[in-house]
């Protein structure tokens, strides 16, 4: 690992400020940044610990009816908190799909924002990537590109991006406050993270030495909570990255589809969310017949970059079950395998 | 360089001259401090070995840098036994052969004793695999360590039901 000089800032304005300087990061938990400074695939010369700056691990109820989640709130503490996990179900049970026990301990929310793709061409120095050093090209095309991006991907980058998390948070509207240089401002999470066009290198919208203070979840977000899932295909039952996942949430009327909210996870370099899905289920009956055309509207415009054909079928079922199954209403209990697919769940409307 | 720092390391609370920003909690335990029952497994954060307790959670110190963890709280396989009494959760992983080669053991037992503590697992052995996935057993003696960690977490709630009492 390349050395780094460490400074520990006292509040927000100290760090911003830290954090401008040219080769320097922000470091929070280190649980992804560590991992790539042992890989060498990071190289700052000077790590910001934001880790004990104060105010930023709290989770608040705002006035308008808004729940503000600190930057450095740990992914399991946010999982664990009833009230949070009883308003937005689906976000709790992407929490604890994610990673392992140990990992979320210790991550933070605006840590998990920033977490880089697992592209192996990414993290092994030797091989060309746009995106870790930029018109070099791109090895993962034509190379072992089965878990490659499926939607928004270029020629100089077929990266997913691998957060759980940020799934159903942008299927939920969140925004994201940032502080920088010159101040505070929000960005919606749909609009945070880059697709890789012909700058792969540019992954979010934080200009330099700007920060994530928080996460936001609009008082709407909490209209899904009784019929909200996230499921996800994993290649091993639990602590891998999605293949393919699916946040889904409906508000009934009735019998009645009133409201959806629907992304896709694992298919694209930022979590993907459905609108024309949404439309097309909204007003709608329960049936698998209008989760099946949600979920080709879905992954419209959807094409391999590779290997990867196989996911295009794969993301639009695990949108049908992930419909069914929150139509189906959310469980009473964290299931003991968050978003397992292959959870036994009674009722015809599985059977997709 | 040298950056002092504080940390109580199973009950005993010592400065520590760290001569380099980069050493992870992990290498100062097992380097400078010669605990070497954490182990380092893949030191990437994917296998579990490295699991010590650090104020009261269970991570990888493989992954915590220990100039971020000035002031720390951290309890390491050396830290669970009282003397010569094993912890509840050593002698359940020998009573139901949790461990072949031993290796992954040190991680296995922090990792439980971390998840006991969170108590979300209940008696339910789908949830304590879910919460143990984070620590790899090549020898896949995992069978073993889920009776073991159900056993343990019983014996702990026995043993503080009869000290309530």
């Amino acid at each position: 690992m390349k050395t780094f000089d460490y400074v520990r800032p006292a509040t927000v304005h100290e760090a911003v400020a830290a954090a401008t300087e040219p080769g320097a990061a922000y470091l929070a938990a280190g649980t992804n940044l560590l991992d790539l400074m042992k890989g060498g695939i990071s190289r700052p010369d000077r790590l910001v610990d934001i880790s004990r700056l104060p105010g930023l691990n709290r989770i608040e109820d705002v006035a308008d009816g808004s729940v503000r989640i600190g930057a450095l709130v740990r992914n399991a503490d946010l999982a664990h908190d009833r009230a949070f996990a009883e308003r937005f179900p689906a976000v709790a049970e992407a929490l604890l799909s994610g990673a392992s026990a140990q990992l979320r301990n210790a991550a933070t929310v605006g840590g998990n924002l920033l977490q880089r793709t697992r592209c192996a061409y990414f993290y092994d120095v030797a091989s060309a990537c746009n995106k870790r050093d930029p018109g070099s090209g791109c090895d993962a095309r034509g190379g072992d590109n089965r878990l490659h991006a499926i939607l928004g991907w270029s020629e100089s980058c077929i990266a997913t991006h691998p957060s759980d998390f940020c799934v159903p948070l942008v299927a939920l509207d969140a925004v994201v406050e940032v502080e920088g240089p010159v101040g505070r401002r929000d960005i919606p999470l749909e609009a945070f993270h880059r697709l890789p066009g012909d700058r792969p290198d540019r992954e979010s919208a934080l200009e330099p030495g700007e920060m994530i203070i928080a996460l936001r979840l609009p008082a709407e977000a909490a209209r899904f909570a009784a019929h909200a899932r996230y499921l996800k295909v994993r290649e091993r039952t639990s602590y891998a990255f999605a293949v393919v996942s699916a946040a889904a949430a409906l508000r009934f009327e009735g019998n009645t589809i009133a409201e959806a909210r629907l992304a896709v996870g694992g298919v694209a370099l930022k979590p993907w969310r459905a609108r024309e899905a949404e439309e097309i289920l909204a007003g709608a009956p329960v049936n698998n017949d209008i989760f099946r055309r949600a979920a080709t509207a879905a992954l419209s415009g959807a094409k391999p970059s590779g290997d990867n054909g196989f996911k295009i079928e794969l993301a639009r079922r695990i949108v049908v079950r992930a419909l069914a199954l929150a139509a189906a209403g959310t469980p009473k209990r964290m299931p003991a395998l968050p978003a397992s697919p292959f959870a036994a769940i009674s009722g015809d409307v599985i059977h997709a | 360089m040298s950056i002092p720092i504080t940390l109580t390391v199973n009950g005993v609370t010592q400065t520590i001259q760290l001569d380099d920003p980069r050493v992870t909690l992990l290498d100062l335990l097992r380097e400078r401090l010669e605990l070497t029952g954490t182990k380092k497994g893949c030191d990437r954060g994917q296998c579990g070995a490295c699991t010590v307790i650090v104020d009261g959670r269970r991570v990888n110190s493989c992954l915590a840098l220990a100039i971020s963890h000035d002031g720390a709280d951290l309890l390491t396989i050396e830290g669970v036994a009282q003397g010569d009494r094993l912890h509840p959760v050593q002698e359940a992983f020998i009573a139901h052969d949790g461990l072949q080669c031993g290796f992954c053991t040190p991680g296995q037992i922090m990792s439980a004793i971390g998840l006991i503590q969170e108590g979300h697992a209940g008696d339910d052995p789908e949830r304590v695999r879910e919460g143990m996935s984070g620590n790899l057993c090549r020898c896949g003696a995992y069978q073993g360590i889920t009776e073991a960690v159900l056993e343990a977490q019983n014996a702990i709630g026995t043993a503080s039901r009869r000290k309530v009492a």
